[in-house]
């Protein structure tokens, strides 16, 4: 046997090992990222070889956290791919202003940056006052960050070209309370948005939504978790709610592709069908 | 395994001067080259979808971007989306991330090619053409230890030479040529017949 294909058996272990003992279950994931991200934690531990994180995972309460932390990680940025929020911005916030009060589901909101973009949005358009934003992820280190808001200030140049390009009114900054080198976002947005931990694939739906924000979360799932995630989406929407994917995620060839309806197809944003039954 | 049957996947990684290195390398290709080419470039992360539309144009396999869960099948070209890590899945299936830059970069090229080594092995040659970082090495090591086969452009003709070069010096090469003779040398490993899906 080949080393790589022990390779192969130490992963697969070490993810039986994830679901069996706490209940977090990688296992559709896709393979390859993983197995990146595994690599990484185990370099990161000083493990020679990945199958030594096995123990640990089993017997060190403490490493649930950092391994969580590792096997998803948040690569994330404020107004990330401009052009959506401006899509958002521009069609789907007019017609969520409709409604009486605005909910929105963002899962796998990592450090926080993408709903504190969204909830800015939300209060330039006048809407943050009716509106509530669930932010949710299993990686509860993220979490704690998204909750606090505290972004390094040099970030916020990078953040702010993203901004404008996505038609923001005003200066990021005036969001954000600067001191030293770091800059908390305004509890007026914080305060519209609650962070709480939600794992995708094992748990349920917890609100009814008008807007679903996941982008880039799919990617990482095999065809089933996609469906599964999917229902979970469908379920939760309202009727003629939203739903905007990553760039290069699609509905084509999964088992919703009907009962979503092509807002946008550039900035992936689709819209739930009336149910005809 | 016969040297003519060896062959199921070629992967290619460029940055700088990667257009025209790409060209030269993909336009002379057949309509019936048997195996799939996926490639990484470095470009700007909001003009890179321009890439596969400018392939498309010269050459004769088809171009497109590579997507998610797709799977990867002879006689097509595909690209890395902008933006996006590309990596072969174990049924040769495309996925996409968003992780940490490799090399200061995303798509990286090593990110493929390790990717795609676990899944060709033997059956995988790497092609590293100019570029101005040393994205790519590693997954050439990846593709040696897997058995695969580095081919790589002559860096003291490339636009770039860092890129090549720093294959080269780490001992990755199995073969080094000027870009014009690189296509011949795929054509020359590539089976002879198309395949018929399967392995």
């Amino acid at each position: 046997m080949t080393d790589a294909e022990i390779e192969d058996i130490e992963i697969r272990l070490f993810f039986e090992a994830m679901a069996l003992r706490h209940g977090y279950d990688f296992r559709n994931y896709a393979r390859a990222s993983m197995k990146r991200r595994v690599l990484a934690l185990a370099q990161s531990q000083g493990c020679r070889e990945l199958s030594a994180l096995i123990p640990r995972l089993l017997h060190d309460q403490d490493f649930l956290a950092q391994a969580l932390a590792h096997l998803s990680v948040p690569v994330t940025e404020m107004f990330r791919d401009p052009q959506v929020f401006l899509a958002l911005r521009r069609d789907v916030l007019p017609v969520l202003d409709s409604f009486p009060r605005i909910s929105v589901w963002q899962p796998g909101c990592a450090t926080g940056e993408e709903p504190y973009s969204l909830a800015i949005l939300l209060k330039e358009e006048g809407l943050l006052h009716k509106a509530q934003i669930y932010a949710t992820d299993i990686n509860d280190v993220a979490l704690a960050k998204a909750e606090e808001g505290i972004y390094p200030a040099r970030h916020l140049a990078a953040f702010s070209q993203n901004y404008q390009q996505a038609g923001g009114k005003a200066a990021l900054a005036n969001y954000f309370h600067t001191a030293y080198n770091f800059s908390k976002i305004d509890d007026e947005i914080r305060e519209r948005i609650v962070f709480a931990h939600h794992n995708l694939v094992a748990d349920g739906v917890f609100c009814e939504v008008n807007l679903v924000l996941c982008r880039n979360v799919l990617i990482y799932f095999d065809r089933s978790l996609q469906n599964r995630v999917l229902s979970l989406f469908h379920d939760c929407l309202v009727r003629g709610g939203y739903l905007c994917l990553g760039n290069r995620e699609s509905l084509q060839f999964t088992d919703f592709a009907d009962r979503f309806r092509v807002i946008d197809r550039g900035n992936r944003i689709f819209k739930k069908r009336e149910a005809v039954q | 395994m016969t040297a003519a049957t060896r062959f199921r996947a070629v992967a290619v990684g460029c940055s700088a001067g990667g257009l025209e290195a790409l060209r030269q390398l993909l336009a002379p290709l057949p309509r019936e080259f048997p195996l799939p080419v996926v490639v990484v470039a470095h470009m700007a992360p909001d003009g890179g979808s321009l890439l596969a539309e400018l392939l498309e144009s010269v050459c004769r396999l088809s171009v497109a971007e590579a997507e998610e869960k797709a799977k990867a099948l002879p006689g097509h070209v595909y690209v890395a989306p902008p933006g996006y890590h590309l990596l072969v899945e174990e049924d040769e299936t495309f996925s996409l991330s968003v992780d940490e830059k490799v090399c200061n970069v995303r798509p990286s090229i090593d990110v493929l090619f390790q990717s795609a080594a676990d899944t060709w092995g033997c059956g995988l040659i790497g092609v590293v053409l100019t570029g101005a970082n040393s994205d790519g090495t590693a997954g050439l090591r990846a593709i040696r230890q897997m058995g695969g086969y580095c081919l790589v452009q002559d860096p003291t003709q490339a636009f770039a030479d860092t890129m090549p070069r720093s294959a080269i010096d780490a001992g990755l090469a199995d073969c080094v040529l000027p870009l014009a003779a690189l296509a011949g040398q795929l054509m020359a490993l590539a089976p002879p017949q198309p395949r018929r899906g399967g392995r």
